[in-house]
């Protein structure tokens, strides 16, 4: 499948803002820290940021961005319009718990309700993102029931290490804000690894005599294609990475998106205060870089069904 | 509503003959002629004089050679939308622009709902719906829905372009939910098939095997004349007569 930028930067940069969400609220819900405004303001206010950032930048992989509205409509059927449902009803909850900790300097009572509204509707959006994939029958690599686990998962680590170095920024950071984190990145590490295990070890059972009914007769080889140039579906379906880079990529972002975050966050049991946002920073670039070549492998490692008819072995 | 229907009244379709098929790509540029044109307008085709022309056809032939060595074969093999009874590109849509007619089953974009997602393409199997990027949306097959109810048209034209133009009459077109029809007793008879029936879509589009080759092991042919002798013997004419009547006996 072709590696779309807008949606690459979409599905990671939402997904790292609602992790954080999901972070800040249920943390400030359970009295983690006091309700300081400014790192309401910050924290609250990066998490917005790119969640929003990442919503726009999905309307640019559109044909026609000024109708996008029109994806609101139905979340009975389509886990793309539930996303679009779920990602604009969050902003409410955020909001309140905003106004309330930014501006009142309070995150108790009433604004519980609204911090824990707000964690399940950012969890759900996750959850909406990666169904969308998930329930793709004509992607093998997509169609996996760890599929949605992954996006869950990496959502909550990837916000989980900003949400470090937000709170390492006004606070000495206590022990829960480290380990938990660590143990969500964690999670994720496993969640992938055992995902790319499950990936490789499915079956490529689609062949050309499949999609063309044909193999009664014998092999089925695509002797003309009906047109000189690629076209849209080729282009769109048919992106192909070597194998070869492929694991060398799936390497490398398990390196910037497990190994180096969870260094970092075992440094941070021990360093100073004021070097603790430091290193947490180097979490966030790496936990940042590593999960744009994990998103991009997902797609251009994903073999499309419809290939088949273009002279592809398997899928 | 990107929900599907039910039922729909009617099951309109296709049935693609894959033994008469001779890949003379009639139908793809009569496909492309009326839909630029009709509900599908226009059907956009980037860089068309240049390097790398590419664009969007809502019918495509392919050649596949099947099998090894003398019982090898070309097949070839016209693919559009199938129209399925349960397509996950109609449900996927978000903004039900992609939607399943309960009337007759035929899948259609409404052109002024699409939001060029994209998604229904991932969705499809078959690789039947082809993005528009001059127009920003999605095109795909329509049967010809401005054909085939077109009371403008002569009786005769309303049905699908594809079908009208093909020259060998391997295209067929007609309600294959009434097992009554001309085109369900067709696919009765040849043993008409879905394509990739395992991934659930339920295509209502059939697809009318290759027959069996005839050849000199197979055939049942008996000829009138004794073939002319190689060695020396038979004339011109009796070898005239001989193909003559070959030929006529097919």
């Amino acid at each position: 499948m072709h590696p779309a930028y807008s949606v690459i930067f979409f599905t990671t940069a939402s997904g790292a803002g609602y992790g954080l969400l999901v972070w800040l609220a249920m943390a400030s819900a359970l009295r983690g820290f006091p309700a300081d405004w400014a790192l309401g303001l910050i924290g609250l206010g990066l998490a917005l940021a790119l969640i929003t950032g990442g919503l726009l930048s999905s309307t640019a992989h559109l044909g026609r961005p000024e109708r996008a509205w029109r994806a609101f409509s139905q979340w009975r059927s389509s886990w793309l319009s539930r996303e679009g449902v779920l990602a604009v009803a969050t902003y409410i909850p955020a909001a309140i718990l905003g106004i309330s900790w930014v501006f009142y300097e309070t995150t108790q009572g009433a604004v519980v309700f609204a911090s824990v509204l707000a964690s399940v509707l950012a969890v759900a959006t996750v959850y909406a993102t990666g169904m969308i994939y998930a329930s793709l029958p004509t992607i093998r690599a997509w169609n996996q029931p760890l599929t949605v686990p992954v996006y869950v998962t990496l959502a909550l680590a990837t916000g989980g290490v900003l949400f470090v170095f937000v709170l390492s920024l006004f606070t000495p950071l206590p022990t829960w804000a480290i380990v938990l984190p660590l143990a969500a990145v964690i999670a994720a590490y496993f969640t992938k690894r055992f995902y790319w295990e499950a990936v490789d070890e499915s079956p490529r059972s689609l062949r050309p005599e499949n999609a063309t009914g044909l193999g009664h007769l014998g092999k089925v080889r695509h002797l003309e294609p009906p047109h000189a140039q690629a076209n849209y579906v080729m282009r769109e379906m048919g992106f192909k990475v070597a194998r070869k880079h492929a694991d060398k990529l799936r390497r490398l972002s398990a390196y910037l998106m497990f190994l180096v975050p969870s260094v970092c966050l075992l440094l941070l049991l021990v360093v100073s205060t004021y070097t603790a946002p430091l290193f947490a920073l180097v979490a966030v670039i790496a936990m940042g870089v590593g999960v744009v070549i994990e998103r991009w492998l997902f797609f251009a490692e994903a073999e499309h069904v419809s290939m088949l008819f273009y002279g592809a072995e398997a899928a | 509503m990107t929900s599907l229907p039910q039922t729909t009244k009617k099951k309109l379709g296709l049935v693609i003959d894959l033994d008469i098929c001779v890949g003379c790509q009639a139908c793809v540029t009569s496909c492309k002629e009326w839909n630029t044109g009709g509900y599908s307008a226009p059907l956009s085709d980037i860089d068309p004089y240049g390097a790398d022309p590419h664009g969007s056809w809502l019918n495509r032939v392919h050649g596949y050679e099947v099998g090894e060595g003398a019982t090898g074969r070309t097949v070839h093999f016209p693919r559009s939308c199938l129209h399925c009874e349960t397509p996950a590109c109609v449900t996927v849509c978000p903004t039900g622009a992609s939607y399943k007619r309960a009337e007759d089953g035929i899948v259609l974009v409404n052109p002024d709902m699409c939001i060029g997602c994209k998604l229904c393409s991932w969705a499809c199997p078959y690789g039947a719906r082809e993005y528009d990027e001059n127009h920003g949306v999605m095109k795909k097959c329509t049967l010809c829905v401005d054909r085939i109810y077109n009371t403008h048209l002569a009786a005769e034209d309303r049905i699908p372009a594809c079908v009208r133009a093909c020259p060998t009459g391997a295209r067929h077109f007609g309600d294959i939910g009434d097992p009554g029809s001309a085109v369900s007793k067709l696919v009765a008879e040849r043993g008409g098939y879905d394509l990739m029936p395992e991934m659930g879509y339920k295509p209502v589009n059939k697809y009318l095997p290759p027959r069996d080759r005839r050849d000199s092991t197979t055939s049942t042919f008996q000829p009138a004349v004794e073939a002319p002798d190689h060695n020396g013997g038979g004339d011109r004419a009796t070898s005239f007569f001989a193909w003559a009547d070959k030929m006529l006996s097919r």
